[in-house]
């Protein structure tokens, strides 16, 4: 037997130009096994086809579905209802912050896919070089390519606290592509695009990023490890030693 | 444009609601970071007392030994010690130390912190 909850969606809009957000409630009676996009998607579909948002595959594959829920950062296409609230509930809907707000849930990510474009960020990679550095690699396993974790979903670019207020800021998803391309032997993969104010040296250690990630991409682990790899790279450079890596 | 990063959005550093540990520590570091700052400030005027003759400073020193002040000393020190303290953890993350476990260091540190802090407050306020 199918549960039904009654549940009120309280959704931020602001259209194109407007320079003033408000909130508007919608209620609705869904089953709490749905997912929070099928909730926003019913609101399009049956009381408000206004309301505008992203949203693809509804598989966690495309990354488009990014919205804070009640504060958080979260994928909408695999969160279920029952996880973020409770019947007579209330879900608080936001479109991503630090991102520049198109219309409604709907933010401009442009500038966004440019930093990973600029830092080479892999789409695919070989198991080995995928993994992180603490992740258990199969030797006997033939080695295969793989679509790397990262979604480019933009979730933790809205959780970073660094990201609220510093537009410079390159952000932990290109960062951690970087990381990911250095990994991979990219060509033009070069670690002296972290070495900067705007880089690596400007997170804060808050961990917001890998807390939000929902493809365990660990953006904050990575980040630090590009700061290693630094600090080793200009180590060497200080003492007259030879150059580790690019 | 609504929305982009602005330095006006630091107030939001602070706002708690569904951050995870992680930005416990970094609200926590800047909290006690501005508060040790403004204490820097208050110290500054209290030893240009100094410069008013000996009895202005003694009768000032005077007013420093009310309980509210005591207080107010123990919050230093507290806020020095949690500073410090999740300072070493943030300093060994950063250079790619413990980095998959720096919430337990965040746990651990605030362990440290509050023993710290129990054992000034019972040398301060135990013979108040």
């Amino acid at each position: 037997m199918t549960t039904t909850w009654k549940i009120t969606l309280r959704i931020l809009r602001q259209k194109q130009g407007e320079t003033k957000t408000s909130w508007q409630d919608f209620s609705l009676d869904i089953d709490p096994d749905e997912t929070v996009l099928d909730a926003v998607e019913r609101v399009w579909a049956f009381q408000d086809r206004s309301l505008t948002f992203r949203h693809a595959c509804h598989h966690s594959t495309c990354g488009a579905c990014g919205m804070r829920v009640n504060n958080i950062e979260k994928l909408t296409c695999i969160t279920p209802i029952r996880s973020v609230t409770h019947n007579n509930g209330m879900l608080r809907i936001e479109p991503l912050r630090n991102f520049p707000i198109v219309s409604d849930l709907v933010v401009d990510v442009s500038h966004f896919f440019q930093e990973l474009e600029i830092m080479q960020a892999p789409a695919v990679s070989s198991n080995s070089t995928a993994n992180l550095d603490y992740e258990e690699v199969f030797p006997d396993v033939a080695e295969k390519e793989r679509l790397i974790d990262c979604i480019e979903c933009g979730l933790c670019v809205s959780a970073c606290p660094v990201a609220l207020t510093d537009e410079a800021y390159v952000g932990p998803a290109a960062l951690s592509g970087l990381h990911q391309a250095l990994a991979a032997n990219a060509l033009s993969a070069n670690l002296a695009l972290a070495d900067n104010h705007s880089g690596v040296w400007r997170c804060h250690s808050a961990f917001e990023c890998s807390a939000v990630c929902p493809s365990n991409v660990e953006p904050g682990y990575r980040i630090m490890d590009l700061r290693k790899k630094l600090m080793r790279k200009n180590f060497h450079q200080w003492f007259g030693g030879k150059e580790a890596g690019k | 444009m609504k929305g982009s990063p602005s330095p006006r959005n630091f107030l939001q550093w602070f706002d708690p609601r569904g951050r995870s540990a992680g930005s416990w520590g970094f609200m926590l570091n800047r909290i006690t970071g501005l508060g040790l700052v403004l204490y820097l400030a208050m110290h500054m005027i209290v030893l240009f007392q100094l410069t008013r003759g000996a009895e202005a400073y003694d009768s000032f020193i005077q007013l420093m030994k009310n309980p509210i002040f005591i207080i107010g000393e123990l919050l230093v020190i507290a806020a020095g010690i949690m500073h410090g303290i999740n300072g070493i953890r943030i300093g060994l993350t950063s250079f790619g130390i413990a980095v998959r476990y720096q919430l337990t260091m965040l746990i651990i540190a605030g362990i440290i912190s509050a023993g710290g802090i129990l054992f000034f407050a019972i040398h301060m306020l135990g013979g108040a």
